[in-house]
């Protein structure tokens, strides 16, 4: 079994797998039990300023997209940051703490964008023992409205001076959490770091709509007959946690900046690409929700299991697939691939066939009795028809040889690794020196 | 309760009440909405798919599957029903395993097709629960079409050309319309009164007008009907039964299995049926099943299926064999009757076991006795009061093209036509095609 303990920040926890700063981490109670369940770690759901609790709508906070068999895809939320008042939590936050040393303990923070506010807090946080604060500089509905949460996020400059702020006032590692809601999260993450953040974690929720209601025409979740936007999670939001992380981990202003990897993350398969775009931690919301604490153990297992069959250390996967995400402009023009249909896997639906023919390159032929082939001289290689296939490795891309006619373009496939850089059809290739 | 299933003799009452209920319920349970878009999620919608080209009537299955899968099973009725108008029965009695399931392509990948049969009967009771008919007739045409026959065909034929605006007198010698829907089908396929449910529901579009107890050839005559009308249709099926052509075949205890199926299924209460304590039926067709599963149903001790050739030369499908074995019903291949035993009634059946060679089969000498108070004979039905002067082909009126017979102005199809498998699904696929070709000639 593979030592999944993990260090972050010089926070320890028993594994990477914490609950991010959302309902299941809002008490004593949850907390507690999330613990027992073996998750390695928690960010206590937001805490605001001294004074009269947030409150809460009083109708539904979630909405969702499903998937087959209504299986959870993606959830949105607009419910704020905790509702119970600072005391409590405090109260509560040093007691499970003192109960549960081995386990990472951070707490989530928002008070309004005055250095006063953050100086107020700051002891109360550290006088409980947590290991750590992250910034809410994420939520994308309610609090943004109140130039809190996303509002900060959404402007580096911001960013930075809080940050600088909570550095100059805690003991405590500080760790930056970032809305996807910007045009390019390297910004935020470069203002962080300015700031003097010890690390980043990232995405909060992306703002949503997740349906409308087409006979009282209300968006969803409805309050009254009216919805607003609210922040989405879940496995359909993975894909874009993922490239965000990436962006960070190979910026070069960024790069080594640690990361806890959050959006989506449902079984250790994700946990683990994560940590391979340079997660060191990763936290989980959605899935917890969807199906209780317990999916811990499948993903202490899972990932265990893989590092096992790798023979890699957790450290070893931190950061392993980062040098391998570039630009476009330097992907290899000279791998040349086709795809190759398996016959004997092939169930002939005719899905690629119908990709190909309506929506592509015409490149798949199906004869009277439903066989479907790939005609090379057409083939692009889009891997649409991989796509679109429902039998897992029936479809696969077939890399030609170098040396071999490429049907479709008629030329030989070349040997070397040429770029955009450098094709001659780009006008501002770099020629070669004469 | 009176009697038991080691009563002896043919009796009433083998099972109690409850027991008899729960044996005759429905086969399979209809969907619920989750299950429906849980089995409708599995469709692929495969490019020119296999399942429509399966289906004798060319339903576009994964067009109806999406509607049902985005939360319109009216309109996924609709489109079923665009192509058959019995959408409903077909969903309960076709032999899915053979056609549609049996194409669909999980069925290659896995072993487990898409439930075609069940998503269909999810969709068609959804639209026919609310009790509206879907379509509306064209403008009159003035053209007076007959119909003679109200099972599947003729239902079919009747609604396609009252659609496109002509009258239709429809004649059945039956008692209630439906025919083989309503008399010939095992019980637990179309329970609650659903045959008779669904003419009426067809007859809503209006336009037709049923005629039942008028017989061809009793009451009515082809003659008769030519000079009234623009057009016939003859959708009567088989009405006459196969002899066995074994010694003793005349002793009491030995029926037809189509009356038998028949009865139960007009009985008001399944615990008056009598039944025997040892059944032997043969034959090797789905009515052969229908009968041998209800007589072990009804309670019966002993329920054994003689069939001449192999299991695998059976009619009945795989699917329906086992549903039968699941039920206790024994097997016998390879077999055919001699002689039907006993002083009087039957006493036992005595069996040879045969040797296929091609095509022609032969008794081995070697034979065998079956105790057997009760003998279904389902050993194929014949046609029966063809009108004089059409011409027959292999026992059944010959057609061409869409079910144009020797006379002219006369169509044909189901049962009682040559060509087609003898299946509702595609009675009703003939008895369509023949309504647009009578509506092209009647219009052209």
């Amino acid at each position: 079994m593979a030592d999944l303990s993990t260090d972050f920040l010089g926070i320890k926890s028993p594994n990477p797998f914490w609950l991010a700063s959302a309902p299941p981490t809002d008490k004593a109670y949850n907390v507690e039990r999330a613990f027992k369940a073996g998750w390695g770690g928690v960010v206590w759901k937001t805490l605001g300023e001294a004074g009269p609790p947030i409150v809460n709508v009083n109708g539904p906070r979630y909405g969702a997209i499903w998937g087959a068999d209504r299986r959870l895809l993606g959830l949105n939320n607009i419910e704020l940051i905790t509702d119970r008042p600072l005391e409590v939590n405090l109260r509560e936050i040093k007691e499970v703490k003192a109960k549960w040393p081995d386990r990472a303990m951070i707490v989530s923070l928002m008070v309004p964008c005055v250095e006063e506010a953050w100086k107020a807090i700051l002891p109360l946080v550290e006088e409980t023992g947590a290991d750590g604060i992250e910034l809410n500089f994420g939520c994308p509905h309610g609090m943004s409205e109140r130039g809190m949460g996303s509002a900060v996020g959404q402007v580096p400059e911001y960013i930075e001076m809080v940050t600088r702020w909570c550095k100059q006032n805690t003991r405590m590692p500080v760790i930056v959490k970032l809305t996807p809601n910007i045009t390019d999260i390297r910004y935020p993450a470069r203002a962080a770091k300015k700031g003097g953040a010890d690390a980043v974690s990232l995405i909060n929720t992306i703002s949503s709509i997740t349906s409308v209601n087409l006979d009282s025409f209300s968006p969803e979740p409805s309050i009254d007959g009216k919805g607003s936007h609210g922040g989405y999670c879940g496995p359909a939001v993975k894909p874009i946690a993922l490239n965000m992380v990436a962006e960070i981990a190979r910026d070069a202003e960024t790069h080594g900046l640690p990361i806890s990897g959050i959006g989506g993350v449902t079984t250790w398969r994700d946990a683990a690409e994560f940590m391979a775009l340079g997660a060191g931690t990763v936290q989980v919301c959605t899935a917890a929700m969807t199906y209780g604490f317990k999916i811990v153990e499948e993903m202490k297992s899972g990932l265990s299991q893989y590092l096992d069959e790798q023979g890699m250390s957790l450290s070893d996967l931190v950061g392993r697939a980062v040098p391998n995400v570039t630009d476009w402009q330097y992907l290899n023009l000279n791998y040349v691939t086709k795809a190759r249909i398996d016959q004997d896997a092939c169930i002939k639906c005719g899905r690629c066939y119908a990709a190909c023919e309506d929506t592509s390159h015409q490149a798949i032929s199906m004869s009277e009795d439903r066989v479907f082939e790939v005609i090379d001289a057409e083939c692009v290689a889009c891997n649409l028809c991989v796509n679109v296939c429902p039998v897992e490795g029936c479809i696969t891309m077939e890399e030609l040889e170098a040396g071999v006619v490429d049907a479709r373009t008629g030329k030989v496939v070349e040997p070397t690794y040429a770029n955009w850089t450098t094709h001659p059809n780009n006008p501002g290739a770099v020629k070669a020196a004469e | 309760m009176t009697n038991s299933p080691f009563t002896p003799g043919i009796a009433p009452a083998r099972l109690d009440a409850q027991t008899l209920s729960t044996n005759f319920g429905d086969l399979h349970p209809p969907l619920d909405g989750h299950e429906a878009l849980v089995a409708a999620d599995r469709c692929y919608f495969c490019h020119d798919a296999p399942c429509i080209t399966a289906c004798p009537t060319s339903i576009d299955i994964p067009l109806f599957i999406r509607q049902i899968a985005t939360g319109t099973p009216e309109a996924a009725a609709k489109t079923i029903f665009d192509q058959n108008i019995l959408g409903g029965m077909c969903a309960r009695v076709c032999p899915t395993e053979t056609l549609c399931e049996e194409a669909c392509v999980r069925e290659a990948a896995e072993g487990k097709p898409v439930e075609i049969g069940r998503l269909q009967r999810y969709a068609t009771d959804t639209l026919m629960a609310a009790g509206v008919h879907p379509y509306a007739r064209a403008a009159a045409t003035g053209k007076r079409v007959a119909v003679v026959g109200a099972g599947p065909a003729g239902l079919a034929c009747a609604h396609r050309l009252a659609m496109h605006g002509h009258d239709v007198a429809l004649y059945d010698a039956k008692p209630k319309g439906g025919g083989l829907n309503e008399y010939g089908i095992a019980y637990y396929k179309a329970v609650g009164g659903f045959a008779e449910a669904e003419v009426d529901w067809l007859l809503k579009i209006g336009g037709i007008t049923l005629h039942t107890g008028k017989a061809l050839g009793r009451d009515i005559t082809l003659d008769g009907l030519k000079t009234d009308h623009d057009a016939v249709f003859l959708g009567m099926g088989l009405a006459g039964v196969n002899a066995l052509r074994a010694e003793g075949e005349e002793r009491a205890g030995v029926l037809d299995a189509v009356g038998f199926i028949s009865e139960l299924r007009q009985a008001g209460d399944l615990a008056k049926l009598p039944v025997g304590r040892n059944v032997v039926v043969i034959g090797g067709g789905m009515t052969a099943i229908d009968a041998a599963v209800q007589s072990k149903l009804l309670g019966a001790e002993n329920v054994t299926v003689l069939y001449r050739r192999s299991r695998e030369a059976m009619p009945a499908s795989r699917y329906e064999q086992d549903l039968a074995a699941s039920k206790g019903v024994r097997f016998i291949f390879n077999a055919m009757p001699v002689a039907v035993l006993g002083n009087g009634s039957v006493t036992a059946v005595r069996a040879e076991y045969t040797r296929s060679e091609g095509k022609s089969l032969t008794g081995t000498g070697e034979t065998y006795e079956i105790p057997a108070d009760q003998v279904l004979k389902a050993i194929g039905q014949t046609l029966e009061g063809a009108p004089e002067g059409i011409e027959i082909t292999g026992g059944k009126i010959a057609v061409t093209g869409a079910g144009r017979t020797s006379l002219s102005g006369v169509w044909a199809g189901g049962d009682c036509a040559a060509g087609g498998e003898d299946l509702t699904v595609t009675a009703v696929a003939e008895g369509r095609d023949a309504a647009e070709d009578i509506h092209a000639s009647l219009m052209g």
